[in-house]
């Protein structure tokens, strides 16, 4: 699926300062009844969210309007558990371009960055720095520049490189997705395909 | 140059190598089922693209499906739409389908092996991070994300750059009551559920070597549960006695060459891996976790470690503690047991039905307690009636229910109630995985037959001497 280019995100941080954020935590299993990619923004969080009777959890981070914007900032481990990438469309259905933590879980990050949300590891001082000036002034405005590979905080100046394959920066910068490049070897794919022995 | 059994199988899947980028990696062998897979389906359809290799894909629904009355139209439609979803679309491509009800059907990963589907040497992928069982055959085996089932349909290739290697050693041997649930929880415990996360595991030493297939698929099934891509394990003749004969393993001549190439499945013994663990199987004792994730696990007897002992913020580890209802410092033996579920791609094997039926045989289900007892596949099903099981569980007053994922991520009715206790044989304690509210201590077989016959957590290796005894 295509999905919009990448290049340079300005915007305020929601943050959320928890470690190992699973992927049942970002939606958990009973919203993954869907055929369709559609809607799965409504459940992002779902349960941390909501109570069970549906109404909202004041005290969490996504019912408190103070904090908007379109990166999520969280804690170490992030995106850890099962592979669902419905985690990563709920979490761009809701609004979010960027996911900016000290560590990710792999497949969490793989399935990010093929579908268009972009995620920035920094160091865990930065991403403490990131946090306390966010709860500091909710209307920090954070950087991301992709060309560049950097993300800073505007107001400060401080700012932090991030990895990035020049693969993938290629195809976030362009909205390419893998299957437009698979799609143009696939004589050399077959070709290895009939010299497999099972 | 020396090379591990992980760079032997990887290196020779790579279709070509991208400058600064992934490698283009061939799949031999793909697994879908009926959660994961609708969206890639509808992402083909709507680009106009085929499937390449339709055999090479195999098809079964579990994440979904009821573990009663499999015979009845499936009742939540949701559920029952995906189901058909996924019916439709293998039928369209051409790929074959064990649907509910089928004698093949079952979880995924219990399938995949049984059939023969499972090789050494092969790259196996699957829209479902425990993918990684079936490392436990040499294969080299991950979990996926929606956009790359996609990919492999129409290319049977994915791009990923190649992870690092880690090596676990474990020698020595196992002491009485500790299988390969608790060696894995072990590991999970000593390296944290982000130790392994960047790199791919080959376990090896003593205890691996004399563990049987379906341990060492219990082991490599939790590999991504410490972060790693996967695990896997060389083979031998455990695994060639194994898959000799299943449907989908090569027969005759094929069977001749390919055990050449797969004798020569293993590690160098010059290799060098970037990273490398040893520990001693003594040491392990039958473990539990008290926590919302599988690395808050412990030795059984233990007490709850306190904030400062473990790794990770402190403010989680108490968010954690408290949705379970515990504090540190406590004992976990004797904590009161709402529900057992044996069962999952991880303990759903004939081995566990086993085990579990060695301590609860002569004694009767605590009155506490719900049992899920749920096989793997209807193959484990029809195994465990053969073998005279099913008689011990009935007489202690268990039932069996039909095979498919059920509790051990809840999307179908198999739902621990919200501040219900569970031990469960399962891989994943994490909040609300189990059900809205539901607490889930991650145990072996054994550890979850004695809960279910006490009422309470409770060291198997107690119930295990007194069987001894009685039987001198
Ligand atoms: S049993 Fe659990 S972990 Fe295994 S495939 Fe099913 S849902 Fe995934």
């Amino acid at each position: 699926m295509a999905y919009d280019k990448f290049t340079i995100l300005q915007s305020t941080a929601v943050p959320l300062p928890i470690e190992n954020v699973d992927t049942d935590q970002i939606i958990p299993a009973r919203f993954l009844k869907a055929t369709k990619r559609e809607g799965f923004g409504d459940n992002l969080f779902r349960d941390w969210r909501y109570n069970p009777d549906n109404t909202p959890k004041a005290d969490f981070v996504l019912n408190n309007s103070t904090y908007t914007g379109k990166i999520l900032v969280g804690g170490k481990n992030f995106g850890s558990g099962s592979s669902r990438e419905h985690a990563a469309w709920a979490v761009y259905d809701y609004g979010f371009r960027a996911v900016v933590s000290s560590f990710f879980a792999d497949i969490f990050k793989g399935n990010c960055l093929n579908i268009g949300v972009l995620p920035v590891q920094v160091s865990p001082e930065f991403l403490e720095k990131i946090f306390a000036a966010v709860f500091a002034d909710p209307n920090t405005q954070l950087e991301i520049n992709l060309p560049e590979q950097t993300i800073t905080l505007l107001a400060t100046g401080e700012k932090e490189s991030f990895d990035i394959n020049s693969y993938k920066k290629d195809n976030m910068q362009n909205g390419f997705d893998d299957i437009d490049y698979l799609q143009n070897i696939k004589g050399e794919i077959q070709e290895f395909a009939a010299e497999r022995p099972f | 140059m020396s090379k591990t059994l992980f760079d032997k199988v990887w290196d020779s899947h790579v279709v070509r190598k991208i400058e600064g980028g992934p490698d283009v990696f061939f799949i031999d062998r793909h697994l879908i089922h009926e959660v994961t897979s609708p969206v890639a389906f509808l992402g083909l359809k709507s680009r106009g693209l085929s499937v390449l290799y339709p055999e090479r894909t195999f098809a079964t629904a579990d994440h979904n499906t009821p573990t009663i009355n499999q015979h009845l139209p499936v009742a939540d439609p949701l559920s029952a739409n995906q189901l058909k979803q996924l019916e439709e679309n293998a039928n369209e491509f051409g790929i074959r389908h064990w649907g509910l009800g089928h004698q093949k059907n079952g979880i995924v990963h219990v399938v995949g092996p049984e059939n023969g589907i499972t090789l050494p040497g092969a790259t196996i992928v699957c829209g479902d991070s425990h993918t990684s069982t079936h490392g436990a055959f040499g294969a080299i085996a991950f979990g996926i994300g929606t956009s790359e089932v996609e990919m492999v349909l129409t290319s049977q290739c994915i791009m990923q750059p190649k992870p690092k290697k880690m090596r676990i050693n474990i020698e020595g041997s196992l002491g009485k009551g500790v299988t390969p649930k608790d060696v894995a929880l072990f590991i999970i415990s000593k390296l944290t559920t982000s130790g392994a996360t960047g790199y791919f595991v080959e376990y090896a030493g003593e205890v691996f070597e004399k563990m049987s297939m379906e341990g060492r698929m219990t082991v490599c099934n939790l590999s991504i549960e410490m972060g790693a891509r996967g695990g896997m394990i060389a083979p031998d003749e455990t695994t060639f006695n194994y898959i000799a004969g299943r449907e989908f393993t090569p027969k005759g001549e094929a069977w001749d060459k390919a055990m050449e190439y797969w004798k020569t499945l293993k590690t160098d013994a010059d290799a060098v891996f970037d990273i490398e663990y040893t520990f001693d199987g003594s040491s392990i004792e039958p473990m539990i976790t008290y926590g919302t994730n599988p690395g808050m696990g412990m030795g059984i007897s233990k007490a709850i470690p306190t904030a400062e002992e473990v790794e990770g913020g402190k403010a989680t580890y108490e968010k954690s503690l408290g949705y379970m209802g515990f504090h540190e410092g406590e004992a976990m033996i004797g904590k009161p047991v709402d529900y057992v579920f044996v069962g999952s791609c991880t303990n759903g094997r004939i081995e566990d039905f086993r085990a579990f039926a060695s301590v609860v045989k002569g004694r009767k289900k605590a009155d506490n307690v719900t049992a899920w007892l749920v096989p793997g596949s209807h193959i484990v099903e029809a195994q465990i009636k053969e073998e005279g099981i099913l008689d011990i569980l009935t007489e202690s007053g268990f039932e069996l229910r039909q095979p498919g994922c059920s509790a051990c991520l809840a999307m179908n009715d198999d739902k621990v109630p919200a501040g219900k206790y569970a031990v469960s044989t399962s891989n994943r304690n994490f909040e609300g995985r189990q059900g809205p509210g539901a607490r889930t201590m991650l145990a072996s077989p054994l550890v979850a037959a004695a809960a279910a016959v006490t009422g309470v957590v409770t060291d198997p290796r107690t119930l295990i001497e007194e069987q001894t005894l009685e039987l001198a």
